[in-house]
């Protein structure tokens, strides 16, 4: 085997693989009940069941929905909103406190709001992604704007770009290198949130599946739950790390 | 064309906390408040000369270039560029920085063509940035990203970003700093021979006395700040110069050394 995907794929398997052993381990000491804790086997065997009647697939499907929706929309309207307050400075001034006030309220305490505005089923939860990735978008493209440096802006008035040859080929890939760890982290988090969300007005999706699985009293189905969270985050974490390898960013990782 | 007329330049900054006073309404600034750093500046520059301003760090000299170049507005006096008053950058004139300002998320074609984007006849477009790439050595780098090249490379690129448009006047602020010695040389007879074959009215801003000696056809010497023009001639002595076996070049060159304040030049 080569060494890189040795290093690559082995060693993080072999950290998997460790855990597992732990797991099983403290699982067999007994301290609590194999229903409190199920072991690495039990939660395969509920894996298993889960996968083979669809309910691990119909979940997840359910899940990504609603952090697709609720992420785009917060890229749509958080990435052309960053760009013109970074851009207008007086709207900056203007809105720049309400934003930094509005930040740090946990998309959860939206929940009971959430549910009076939009009902029951998606909605709700797609609010509360929205809310949860729009903010950090918003504030890092405000900040990348920012921090454009202005010989760039003295080469497009000498060269007389119009407005929106200045934003189209000059403030938005300038901004691409700052905005898209932020693309990666929102996104992120917006699958922390999506698992919340499941858990208050909708009959399906992972968090759901937990809910549900507990009050059956079923913790293997609640830990495969949490390690299909666990994986399909892998997944999306890596899909959106392939915006890093676009030609014209890559001068910003320098 | 590329006449350039400077009369009666003046142009002080209000000072940062003074703007502060300006901004809440309080306009009754003092004469402490302002300061002055173009004192009075006439100058005409010829078409297709190659002007060295030269002066100390800090006088102003880049400043001048600012706002003949549109970039700045002067606080009184005025600019022409061919008998029309300067209002604004234009894409008639263009300003290589002392920072490298290719835009980095463009390749070097991409660059290069900036200026070129409003051509009808896309094939002879191709044709005039594909000519400038090769007039700056950089064939066969057209598909690098600014930071695949060298330093030397990237002023290299700059300058056909530049020159692709034809301007009238070139303003090149200290171009050449943080290059490496060997490069600077280099790109001293690059501009040089550029110049000798195009005949642009070159601004070249710098604050190394051989440079300006080696390259200019002028070379004019300001003052500290504020700056006044404290010395201005001709030199018309052939390129390659060499100051050991030219006297009168040797001789000029003593006399910028000790109007810039050091009399023990080697």
């Amino acid at each position: 085997m080569e060494s890189g995907a040795y290093k690559r794929v082995f060693l993080p398997l072999l950290a998997f693989l460790a855990v597992g052993a732990l797991w099983e381990f403290w699982a067999n000491l007994g301290i609590w009940s194999a229903a409190a804790f199920p072991s690495p086997r039990a939660a395969a065997k509920g894996m298993w069941e889960l996968a083979v009647d669809g309910t691990l697939l119909k979940h997840s499907v359910a899940s990504l929905f609603r952090v697709t929706v609720g992420y785009y929309l917060a890229v749509l309207f958080a990435i052309p909103l960053g760009m013109i307050l970074g851009w207008w400075k007086v709207g900056q001034t203007l809105f720049n406190s309400i934003i930094q006030f509005l930040r740090p309220i946990s998309p959860l305490a939206w929940i009971p709001l959430a549910m009076l505005w939009f009902g029951i089923g998606d909605r709700p939860a797609i609010f509360l992604i929205f809310l949860a990735s729009f903010f950090p978008l918003l504030v890092s493209t405000i900040n990348a704007v920012n921090h454009i440096n202005t010989l760039y802006f003295q080469v497009a008035a000498n060269f007389k770009f119009t407005k929106l040859e200045t934003v189209a080929r000059v403030i938005f890939p300038a901004i691409l290198p700052s905005v898209l760890p932020a693309l990666r982290i929102s996104l992120g988090i917006a699958w922390l949130v999506v698992v919340a969300a499941e858990m208050i007005a909708v009959k399906s999706g992972l968090g759901y599946l937990i809910l549900d699985s507990r009050n059956a009293l079923r913790m293997d189905y609640v830990m495969d739950a949490m390690i299909a969270i666990g994986l399909i985050g892998i997944c999306l974490d890596r899909v959106i790390r392939q915006l890093n390898r676009l030609k014209f960013v890559s001068w910003g990782s320098l | 064309m590329g006449h350039v007329l400077i009369e009666g330049l003046y142009k002080q900054f209000v000072e940062r906390r003074s703007a502060r006073r300006v901004l809440n309404g309080d306009v009754d600034l003092h004469a402490g408040d302002y300061l002055p750093v173009l004192d009075n500046i006439d100058l005409e520059i010829r078409n297709g000369e190659l002007v060295c301003i030269l002066g100390p760090s800090g006088c102003g000299k880049s400043t001048l270039a600012r706002i003949i170049a549109g970039f700045e507005v002067a606080t009184s006096g005025k600019v022409l560029i061919d008998g029309k008053e300067v209002q604004g950058p234009s894409s008639d004139n263009i300003f290589v920085f002392q920072h490298t300002a290719l835009l980095p998320w463009m390749t070097v074609w991409e660059n290069v063509a900036l200026g070129l984007r409003h051509m009808k006849d896309k094939q002879k477009m191709t044709e005039r940035v594909q000519e400038y790439v090769d007039v700056v050595n950089l064939t066969g780098f057209e598909h690098h990203y600014p930071h695949q090249l060298s330093g030397g490379m990237q002023r290299r690129a700059e300058l056909a970003r530049a020159l692709v448009v034809n301007p009238e006047v070139l303003f090149m602020d200290e171009p050449f700093a943080g290059l490496d010695f060997l490069t600077r040389l280099k790109m001293r007879e690059e501009v040089i021979n550029m110049h000798e074959f195009l005949r642009k009215t070159i601004v070249f801003i710098t604050h190394d006395i051989d440079e300006a000696m080696a390259m200019g056809d002028r070379v004019v010497v300001f003052t500290d700040r504020p700056a006044r023009v404290k010395l201005d001639v001709n030199i018309d002595s052939p390129h390659p110069r060499d100051f050991a076996c030219d006297t009168a070049l040797e001789g000029i060159r003593k006399e910028v050394y000790a109007e810039l304040g050091v009399h023990h030049a080697l």
